[in-house]
Parts: C-alpha cells; sequence; structure tokens
C-alpha cells in the first residue's frame, strides 16, 4: 500500500494548478478518495499531485444569475448541510448524504467525483438529472460542457487534457419541482448498484437519470426506450439481469416520489 | 452472584459479576495501545514480499539482480536460500479411516517449484525502508508458467483434477468419520418415517482482524539471542514450533513477544512462514526486519476460515423424534495445511454433531481437500459454526417440511437438563460428554422475549398485506478450553491443551500476574484482576495482569476457542490456592494457632472465632521479610500452578432473528435479534454481553455480507473492503441480549467461555429466518446460498 515516488505540489490558484498539470504525467489531487487507493495499489502511478484542495475559488456554494454554483473543490458534506441546497436544490443534499460514509463525504468533493467518473459514482446521475453545466477551465480558459455531453465512456468525460474543472452549474428549478434520488447501494462500498435520479418540473417535463447501471451515467427521459438499450454492467454481487430489474424497481420508486 | 464462586459464604464479591469497566481501554481508546508495528528497534531494516499472481503456476526463474541494485536494499532471499529449511509444521494429525498418517505436503518459507495460491510468498526483499523495500519487490522478475487450478473443494477431490502437491493423489489430505457405524446410521434413517435433506455451502470468511498481522524479528551476536514481536495470540507457542520444527534453533535462545494485538477472531494462532522467515534472515543481516502485511495481503495470506460443500440428512419418526443424521462433507483446507486445519473440519466439527439433541445414531464423514487456495484454519468457532449450522437449518427445514412449529420439533427433542454434579454429564454419540446443561431453558427464555404467539400474528398479517416476515431459530451447543490433554493427545493433537499461571507476591502485597492466556481484545486485563483481586480480598488496583512475553511468563498455551478464563483463569485459581494455603501457614505461625483454625476471607487471615486477624499485606511483606517465621516453610509469596482441565466446557444458548424481505429487490433488513446465552458462571456481565455483541455480528456477517468470492483462475476477486462486505453497525438493530447461568461442574469458578458463542449461534438463525419469510409468501425454497445478498434472495423468489 505504498505508491510509488511522486512529486507534490499545492496550487494556491486555479492558473497555477492549470501550469503546473502541463508538465509530464501530472494528476490533480483534490479529496484524493479515489485517486489515493489507487495509487496505493500502484494502479496509478502519477508522477505529480497537484493538490487543489486550498484553492479557495474552487469552494462554496452560491446563488448567482438564477444558478446555483458550487465550487468543484466543496466535498460532499457541504453540500448535504449548506441551506440554499436545501431550500432550492435539495435533490442535491438528498444525494450528497447517500455518498459513501461520514468520511468519505468529509473529504470527497464533487468536482473530484465528477471527473473521476466513477460508473457508479452518485454525482453523475445528479448533475444529469438537474440540467447542470460543469464549468472547466484550461490552458485556453474557460468553457462549460452540458452534464449530458460530459460523460463519455467508463472512467472517461469529455474533459481536455490539463482542463480542471471548475465549478457545477445548475438552474435554480422552478418552485413546484419534484425531485429525488433513489439509490440501491453495493453493501461493501456503498456505490450505487442502482441510483435512479428523478426532476418532475411543473410543466410535467421529467428528466431522468441513472447511474451504476452502464459504462457511465446517462439521461434516459424515455426510460422504456432507454433502458432497453441499455449493456448492463455485471459483476460478482449484482448481475446485469439483477441490475436491469433493479433499475426499473428504482425508477418507480422515483417516480411515486415525485408525483 | 454470590454463589458458585469458591469464595466462601461469607466473602461477598466485590468485582466477580460486576460489569466493572475495561482497565486496558484507557490505553486503547487514547491511542497509546502498543503494538507490533509500533516497536522500531536500532538498525531496522523492513521486508515485502514477492508473491504470486497465479492460482497455481510454475515457478521458472526469479532474477534479483535488478532488484538488488535498487536504493536502499539490504538483502533479498528467494526459495533457493531457504530450500534446506523445514516448513511449517501443522499441530494435528488425523487419520485416514484406514489409519494410515494425513498427507502433510511442505509448507516452505519460500516457495521453490511452483506457486500454489494467489499470494505464495516467492521471495523477500529487505530494505532500510519500506517503501524501498516495495519498489525492490516490484523489480524482481519472476517467469511463471501458469498452470490448470481447482479451488473447489469437491471438485478438487476427483480424479483428474490439477495437483496442489503432486504426491497427494486427488487431493485427499485425508478421509474421515466419526459416530455410529455408518451401516446402524442407514438401518436408523431407513426407518425414518420423515427425512429431511439439505445440500448446501458454508462459504469461506476471511477473518479480517483490523491489525494486520505483523513480525519484527532481531538477532543478538553477542548473546546468541533472537527477539520475534508477533502479533499473535499465542507466542509460547510460536516459539515452540519456530524453534523446535522450523528452525532448529534451542528454545532458550529465543524471546517470542505479542505486546497489544488488535484482533485474532483465530486467524493468528497459526505459525506463519513469514515468522519463521523474519527470525531466520534478522541472523543472516545482523539487523531487526520487520514486516507488516498489507490489507490486501492480509486477505490472501492470514489463513481464512469455513469453506465446506455439506450434504446432511435428518430422519425422523412418524412422532417428530430424530432418529438419525448423516452427514457428508468436503472441507477446503486451501494449498497448505494451517497449524490446526486439519482438525478444524473433523474433531472440532464432527464431535458437535449431538448438538442439544437426543438423536440416537449420527455419522459424520469428511474429506479434508487441497486446492489453489488460501490455506483454511480455525476461525471463530471453528467448526463449531459449521456443525451448528448443519444442524440448525436441518431443524428449522424439516419443522416446515413436516408442517410442525420449529420450537415444538425442538422441545421434543432436547436432551433433559443436567447439572453434571447431581446427575450426570450426557455422553453424545460423537465423543464428547456434555458438562451440564438447561436447553429448554434458554429457548423458553427467547421465546418469552420474542412473543412467539404475538410474532406468527404479525406475520400472517403482513403476508396479507404483501409483506414477507420471517423468524429463525438457532439452539447451539459449543465446545470450549478442548482438553484434558490426554484426550486431545490420543485425538492426533500434537500439544498439550493446559494453562500456566502464576501469582506473584510483591512484599507490599502487591499482586502480579503471569498468564500463558493471551488478550488480543478479551480483556483479560480486567477479568483476570477482578477473580485475583476477589480471591485476595485485595483492590483491582493492586493487581497487574502481565501477558504475551515467554521472556517473561513461564509459559502458555495461549488464546483460542473461548479457553482463556476456563483454563487460564482456573490455572491463576489453582496458584492463588496455594498462596492462601501458604499463607494460613504463616498467619498460624504469628497468630500461634494451628493452620487449620485459620480461616481467609475478605483479604484478612483470621483464627476461627476469634478476633485475633492479620491483614494480607503484612502476611506479605512476612514472607519476604520471614524474621518471625515457621522453621519448615520457604520465604517468599509465589506460585505457579499448570491446570489441565478434566473436559471440555460446554456454553449453549437460542438465537432468534426476526427479519424483513423486500418483495421486490430480494433486499433483507435485519429486524430483531435474540441472543440468549448459558455461558455458566460470569465473571464481567458487560465484557460478556460484549464478546455475544461481537460474534454475532460476525455470524449476521456471514449469513447476510461477507464470503470469499474466487473465480476459476484462482483470483481472489473480492480482496479490499470496496468488495469484502464487513457488517457495519448500522446493519444491525439493538440485540436484545440475557443470559442464564448453568454452572461448569467441573471448574472451581464454574465458567464455561463466551468469545465464539455469538459467531456459532447466530449464523442460522438468520438464514431461517429469511426462509420463514419467503415460505410465509408461498415461495418453496429449501437453500439460498451465503451470503444471502439481496440478489440471491431475488432469484430464490423468482422461482
Amino acid at each position: 500500500m505504498i505508491p510509488v515516488a511522486f512529486d507534490y505540489q499545492k496550487a494556491k490558484t486555479v492558473d497555477e494548478a492549470i501550469a503546473a498539470l502541463s508538465n509530464g504525467n501530472s494528476k490533480i489531487l483534490a479529496g484524493g478518495h479515489s485517486l489515493l487507493p489507487a495509487m496505493k495499489l500502484r494502479m496509478s502511478q502519477p508522477s505529480k499531485l497537484v493538490d487543489i484542495s486550498s484553492i479557495s475559488a474552487l469552494k462554496g456554494i452560491k446563488e448567482e444569475d438564477g444558478e446555483i454554483v458550487i465550487g468543484a473543490a466543496t466535498t460532499h458534506a457541504d453540500i448535504a448541510s449548506e441551506k440554499l441546497i436545501k431550500n432550492k436544490l435539495s435533490i442535491f443534499a438528498e444525494g450528497a448524504s447517500m455518498i459513501g460514509d461520514v468520511q468519505v463525504r468529509n473529504h470527497g468533493t464533487i468536482g473530484g467525483s465528477l471527473a473521476h467518473a466513477d460508473p457508479a459514482g452518485d454525482w453523475p446521475a445528479l448533475v444529469l438529472a438537474v440540467d447542470a453545466t460543469i464549468e472547466a477551465q484550461g490552458k485556453n480558459g474557460k468553457r462549460r460542457i452540458k452534464a449530458t455531453e460530459f460523460f463519455t465512456g467508463l472512467f472517461s468525460t469529455a474533459l481536455q487534457e490539463n482542463e480542471i474543472i471548475i465549478a457545477i452549474r445548475v438552474p435554480i428549478p422552478p418552485e413546484g419541482t419534484k425531485a429525488t434520488y433513489q439509490k440501491f447501494s453495493q453493501p461493501a462500498s456503498r456505490f450505487a448498484i442502482v441510483g435512479c435520479a428523478v426532476v418532475r418540473f411543473p410543466d410535467g417535463k421529467t428528466n431522468i437519470a441513472f447511474t451504476g447501471i452502464s459504462d457511465n451515467a446517462f439521461r434516459a427521459d424515455n426510460a422504456e426506450a432507454a433502458l432497453s438499450a441499455v449493456i448492463f454492467l455485471s459483476d460478482h454481487y449484482a448481475s446485469a439481469e439483477y441490475r436491469k430489474h433493479l433499475a426499473k424497481v428504482y425508477l418507480k420508486k422515483a417516480l411515486q416520489a415525485v408525483v | 452472584m454470590s454463589t458458585n464462586n469458591g469464595n466462601g459464604a461469607d466473602a461477598p464479591n466485590r468485582f466477580i459479576g460486576k460489569s466493572v469497566k475495561r482497565v486496558e481501554d484507557k490505553r486503547f481508546t487514547t491511542g497509546h495501545g502498543r503494538y507490533t508495528d509500533d516497536i522500531v528497534l536500532p538498525h531496522q531494516t523492513y521486508a515485502a514480499f514477492v508473491r504470486s499472481q497465479y492460482a497455481h503456476a510454475k515457478i521458472v526463474s526469479v532474477n534479483i539482480t535488478t532488484a538488488k541494485a535498487m536504493p536502499g536494499v539490504v538483502a533479498i532471499y528467494t526459495g533457493a536460500h531457504v530450500a534446506e529449511v523445514n516448513g511449517v509444521p501443522c499441530g494435528w494429525q488425523v487419520n485416514f479411516k484406514n489409519g494410515t498418517p494425513m498427507k502433510e505436503p511442505k509448507h516452505p518459507l519460500l516457495v521453490t517449484d511452483k506457486a500454489r495460491h494467489v499470494g505464495d510468498a516467492i521471495a523477500i526483499v529487505i530494505a532500510r525502508s519500506k517503501e524501498e523495500a516495495e519498489d525492490a519487490a516490484q523489480a524482481v522478475e519472476v517467469k511463471y508458467e501458469e498452470l490448470p487450478c481447482e479451488i473447489d473443494a469437491f471438485k478438487a477431490a476427483q480424479p483428474g483434477a490439477p495437483l496442489v502437491h503432486d504426491d497427494v493423489p486427488n487431493n485427499i489430505c485425508y478421509d474421515w468419520a466419526l459416530g455410529n457405524p455408518i451401516d446402524e446410521v442407514n438401518a436408523a434413517m431407513n426407518s425414518a418415517s420423515h427425512v429431511t435433506t439439505l445440500e448446501f455451502v458454508n462459504q469461506r470468511l476471511i477473518p479480517n482482524a483490523i491489525e494486520p498481522r505483523c513480525y519484527n524479528a532481531s538477532y543478538d551476536r553477542i548473546h546468541d539471542h533472537y527477539t520475534l514481536y508477533t502479533s499473535s495470540q499465542n507466542p509460547h507457542v510460536i516459539r515452540l514450533l519456530m524453534c523446535a520444527f522450523v528452525l532448529g534453533i534451542p528454545e532458550h535462545k529465543v524471546r517470542v513477544v505479542s505486546p497489544d494485538v488488535g484482533g485474532g477472531f483465530g486467524s493468528k494462532i497459526f505459525h506463519y512462514t513469514e515468522e519463521a522467515l523474519l527470525t531466520w534472515c534478522s541472523k543472516h543481516i545482523g539487523r531487526p526486519v520487520k514486516w507488516t502485511a498489507e490489507r490486501s495481503e492480509s486477505f490472501l495470506t492470514d489463513a481464512h476460515g469455513r469453506d465446506h460443500i455439506t450434504k446432511a440428512e435428518m430422519g425422523f419418526d412418524n412422532d417428530g423424534k430424530i432418529v438419525a443424521l448423516r452427514v457428508k462433507t468436503y472441507a477446503n483446507l486451501g494449498a497448505y495445511l494451517s497449524t490446526f486445519g486439519s482438525c478444524v473440519p473433523s474433531y472440532l466439527h464432527g464431535t458437535l454433531m449431538q448438538g442439544l439433541y437426543t438423536t440416537p445414531k449420527i455419522n459424520i464423514d469428511v474429506t479434508a481437500v487441497f486446492t489453489h487456495t488460501t490455506a483454511v484454519d480455525a476461525y471463530r468457532g471453528a467448526g463449531r459454526p459449521e456443525a451448528t449450522y448443519v444442524l440448525e437449518r436441518l431443524m428449522d427445514l424439516a419443522a416446515h417440511e413436516m408442517k410442525v412449529d420449529p420450537v415444538e420439533l425442538r422441545f421434543k427433542n432436547f436432551i433433559p437438563p443436567f447439572d453434571g454434579v447431581t446427575q450426570p454429564g450426557y455422553q453424545t454419540q460423537v465423543a464428547l460428554q456434555y458438562d451440564s446443561g438447561n436447553y429448554h431453558g434458554v429457548l423458553e427464555k427467547g421465546l418469552q422475549m420474542l412473543g412467539y404467539d404475538d410474532f406468527r400474528k404479525a406475520q400472517k398479517e403482513a403476508a396479507h398485506n404483501g409483506k414477507l416476515l420471517g423468524v429463525g431459530f438457532s439452539t447451539y451447543i459449543e465446545a470450549c478450553g478442548i482438553a484434558p490433554s490426554s484426550v486431545v493427545g490420543s485425538l492426533g493433537a500434537r500439544a498439550g491443551l493446559f494453562e500456566f499461571g502464576q501469582v506473584r507476591v510483591q512484599p507490599t502485597g502487591k499482586v502480579t500476574v503471569f498468564t500463558g492466556s493471551h488478550s488480543h481484545g478479551q480483556g483479560h486485563e480486567t477479568t483476570f484482576a477482578q477473580v485475583v483481586a476477589d480471591k485476595l480480598g485485595i483492590s483491582m488496583d493492586d493487581v497487574h495482569i502481565v501477558h504475551g512475553d515467554t521472556g517473561k511468563i513461564g509459559f502458555g498455551m495461549g488464546t483460542y476457542g473461548s479457553r482463556s478464563l476456563a483454563v487460564g483463569g482456573t490455572a491463576i485459581v489453582k496458584s492463588i490456592e496455594k498462596i492462601i494455603e501458604k499463607g494460613k501457614k504463616i498467619a498460624a505461625h504469628l497468630l500461634e494457632a494451628s493452620a487449620d483454625d485459620i480461616d481467609f476471607a475478605n483479604g484478612n487471615f483470621t483464627v476461627k472465632g476469634t478476633d485475633k486477624s492479620i491483614p494480607f499485606a503484612n502476611i506479605a511483606l512476612t514472607a519476604y521479610v520471614p524474621h518471625k517465621y515457621p522453621d519448615d516453610l520457604e520465604p517468599g509469596l509465589d506460585f505457579s500452578s499448570f491446570y489441565d482441565p478434566a473436559n471440555f466446557t460446554y456454553p449453549f444458548g437460542c438465537h432468534i432473528a426476526v427479519v424483513e424481505v423486500d418483495k421486490e429487490t430480494g433486499k433483507v433488513t435485519l429486524k430483531r435479534f435474540i441472543a440468549v446465552d448459558d455461558v455458566g458462571n460470569i465473571i464481567n456481565p458487560m465484557i460478556v454481553e460484549g464478546q455475544i455483541h461481537g460474534g454475532v455480528a460476525q455470524g449476521i456477517g456471514q449469513a447476510l455480507f461477507e464470503g470469499a468470492e474466487y473465480d476459476n483462475n484462482g483470483q481472489l476477486t473480492n480482496a479490499s473492503y470496496m468488495d469484502y462486505c464487513m457488517p457495519r453497525a448500522d446493519d444491525f438493530p439493538m440485540y436484545e441480549t440475557a443470559t442464564q447461568i448453568t454452572p461448569c461442574p467441573h471448574n472451581p469458578l464454574g465458567v464455561k467461555g463466551a468469545g465464539e458463542a455469538g459467531a456459532i449461534g447466530s449464523t442460522p438463525a438468520v438464514v431461517n429466518a429469511v426462509l420463514d419469510a419467503l415460505w410465509s409468501g408461498g415461495h418453496e425454497v429449501k437453500d439460498i446460498r451465503m451470503p444471502l445478498t439481496s440478489e440471491r434472495v431475488w432469484r430464490a423468489m423468482q422461482n
């Protein structure tokens, strides 16, 4: 459980972090809850870690032009307990409080989770369901990526090399919107075997997103068609057939919760 | 709790029977425990292992040239370097049915010819730092030629299966049977009006002590003396095995220390190859060398538990009385014989097949098999949980099949109460004689706590509303404090199973106790001190318990099999009796009376019928400053005892689980868990309850969460906490616990042992409850493979 030797740089600004990244085989360190275990098993061997956990610009939650803006280095625990989130984006508080355990929630960050794009992560389904955009910054400045265009496969995203997620922007849902995140956890890791996030707007439009059941999280507003096209994951704990069954059960649970 | 403690009627207990807070917890909870890994010696070096990535592979070559040149590397040894050294021994010889000894292939310190399981050690790399050792270990180049492997005990025993050891035909270590002749059992089974048959797997578990295995070995060239710090449950046994059987070094030249140990659960009983190898290396490099297992190494190299494939049949007459039990088990031993791997599926398993029932004809037949997996050995309960699982699953299933109440079926078949004093012990069909028991009592108490009639009503109502509620029962017995030595010796044990206890009264009346038992979580420093303080009428603060060091303690057999209090505690009591006897002689001399006329109670020696008395501390001082002293008495007040019990002890109890099963997902929610345990007399109720809680968590863990998953290539696919599900507090309801007390008739404390009870009784109760829930919904299911994951339960409902 000892990683290979690596350099460590604590960045004070996003620009400094981006500059540091351009130097060889470097990785961003935020909460470290996915990266460090992989490094300890020597499955990941970066030559340098660029620590962004002290960049204050990447932390915190605010309301801005009809959007809720969450800094990428904000922890799951902070999101779960933030008043603004509870009042205007309760599905994020609900979802964040179901991630891992207390220690994970106190360290892990929303940006780290999204950039890692674990197929069983909770945040991907949540950001998809609320029509979020992911704000990233690289050498060529900032850009915004729609959540629906962000997850491109197993552990892969639309982020380009040396791009850092700086914020997650969510349009504040109109009054009367109902939303829920329903999750069936893997009992050991407490990652999602099936996670289903549903947002039902007052006009009846319904966003549905799944995580845990395939290579990457995805929107499934037309759920029946979407689920029939899915290649379900299968592992020693849950077979593809069982995941498929659970996906329907949890979709039903979620829909029942928002009507 | 003022009865049966041997203190005399006029000496009330001040500590025994009270929930005294654990004296060791202050250091543990404040981070001041001192574990093996905390020990850093001058010129310390660190070891890392090169381990096989394959379950079965020929080792073509091991190239250490690059690794040896890496920074900080002190030495690298491969199998070739230790080829002349013996392997680690097995502590129990089991014979084939035909009388020939079991197959005992060498378990080498490092492999040379081939690797036999993933994690088999190929080379040891020693460096100045742990990091450098690990980096160099990665640079050792091993060329393998992969060979076919087999992980399943039944398949491995079939002709043509890949051989783990070329000289062990069909991978069979031994076949073995116990009980009545098979012809008699078959005849009784044929006469039965109903036979319940169950085929199941008792899955492989990984012990997961929180402190990983850790060893630190050093050699003192000046004095030609070794010291081995080891995270072990029995340092004296490790010293004996390592010196006499592996390294051939004189025992008096070796000190083995097991300081604070963070959990064992059986997995730290055994003498591991790494202990001997590090000791060997320490002399060769002339520097101390330490190795601490990484968690993934613990998963792959700590001896695992259970792993039985079983077919069991129980026959009943028209009246529901059991007439016969027939059990066939294939037990997976892993790739090598671990220290007690051979006796767990045989003598610790077959001997429990009587259970609590009057079954007149029993035959248990075990085939023990080598496979390309990690060695299997004793794990909390060791054989007894497997036996309990056979019997208690059969009982609930038989009741369901015969449409009778599982509780009534048990009452009908229970052995009637016996105290073992005025009534004799109960002779089983499978070699043991139970000491004392009241089996009706624990079930009655459990039913009361459950509110059985109300539960069945609630269950019906739930079923009506589309919910699946179930209750499962388990009335278990176990055998603790395995003994006496002469008997276990006749059964093949290569060690005695007594215990040592020394009580040293210091001149000021303070007491140091040296015990051969070893605490790795059990709280001996508290429980033993409670006994000593009460017996000598002194304060607990005046008692210090010393354990875990061959340099301080005369001898010891260590802690496993729930033996510490019944065997180790009794050895201490025997020494206290000698102290008091000598103290009476000194007091008699000082008080000018006859020793026969001296009473000892409440810490005072008194002349019977007078107010003439001397406190204990004055007698202690006199023993060391013997100015006015009997002519025929030696000075000093310090006695040792070796106690070899007359019999095992037999705790028993009743565990009841209530579960709800989610119809849609198969998810099991444990709603209630009731444990009524009879562990004989109780010294510290809080510690006993804690032991029950921990054991129950492990037992429920087996039923619902835990299980090693090997793929067909012999890879352990869930060797991390992300995949191997250790139960957590929020997986459990608050347990409802109670005790019944049926004292052990053959030890002075009347105690039986509580360490394993929880893990032995609980597993079948939970599985029975899930099946009962499914039955309440009309799903006719005989078995679901443990752990009962949501998917497995869901699938069972689809049929």
